[in-house]
């Protein structure tokens, strides 16, 4: 479809306004990894509670706001395999890389890279690097899908 | 209002993934395969979410607080180490091998089915394992 680019911009704008409302409103990054791993491992609730409040004030609305969006404008598809070796080890992958890193395509793509930050540039190069390097292990040398 | 603005910057995020097709796995591989059938579209989407945040940014230097309080002096900017390495190399392998990050992963939820759930509790095991994994990490580059 040549509408794509569309849909991508469009979307990334909301990505990048909603970033900037939450610096801008509540003072903080809009950063996926950090936002759930800090709950996830009692960082966050070391911080303090109303901070971990917010947090989990942001994901109900990460979960939910997209499930009434699909609820009238039909389910969308996520194409995700149904492996669960393959889902298990990508997300143990996921889970400790971006918390190692301190950020993901979020915090370190989105809000490092827009601040000209060093730490977000070598962070992007390396995941980029490493999904490239994914592709073409798993499925085009290995045959995963 | 500190909680609502949470939510609905939360639900504009989520939103925004799946208006841009991060919640397609098959669009993010497609990406990820520059030396398949390449999907430049990825670039659109962080130039479109790059863009509000430099002018936030800015914004941010000039107000100094934010709207609900609280200090919006940017964080210190860390040096590059071990773990921003490793890291985001293991986070790439990662994303690669199913096409989801993060963001996308917790957006999905609602109509990704049990393989989404799936996805999401080996994520959270892996970031609670991390702190542990970074001990020994030091430690090995220590000894």
């Amino acid at each position: 479809m040549q509408a794509d680019w569309i849909w991508g911009l469009a979307g990334g704008l909301m990505i990048g306004i909603a970033a900037a409302a939450y610096l801008l409103l509540n003072g903080r990054i809009l950063g996926a990894s950090g936002i759930l791993g800090g709950l996830a491992d009692g960082s966050e609730w070391r911080a303090g509670a109303g901070a971990a409040v917010e947090n989990i004030a942001f994901l109900a609305g990460l979960v939910l706001v997209p499930g009434g969006l699909w609820y009238f404008l039909g389910r969308p598809e996520t194409h995700l395999t149904s492996s669960p070796a393959i889902l298990a080890a990508a997300g143990l992958l996921v889970g400790v890389g971006t918390r190692l890193a301190n950020g993901c395509t979020s915090g370190h793509g989105v809000c490092g890279l827009s601040r000209l930050s060093f730490r977000g540039f070598v962070a992007t190069v390396f995941y980029l690097v490493g999904g490239g390097v994914s592709v073409v292990l798993f499925r085009h040398l290995l045959g995963v899908s | 209002m500190r909680l609502g603005a949470a939510f609905l910057c939360g639900g504009l995020f989520g939103s925004g993934l799946l208006v841009s097709g991060m919640t397609d796995t098959a669009r993010v591989i497609g990406w990820l395969d520059i030396f398949g059938q390449w999907d430049p579209t990825l670039a659109f989407v962080l130039a479109g979410a790059i863009l509000p945040m430099i002018v936030a940014w800015r914004a941010a230097g000039r107000r100094g607080t934010a709207v609900y309080g609280g200090s919006l002096t940017p964080p210190p900017l860390h040096d590059v180490d071990r773990g921003l390495v490793i890291g985001s190399l293991a986070f790439g392998l990662g994303w690669g091998l199913a096409g989801l990050c993060p963001g996308p992963s917790i957006a999905v939820l609602t109509f990704g089915g049990w393989n989404a759930l799936l996805f999401l509790v080996a994520m959270l095991a892996g970031m609670v394992a991390a702190p542990v994994l970074r001990v020994r990490i030091d430690r090995l580059a220590a000894g």
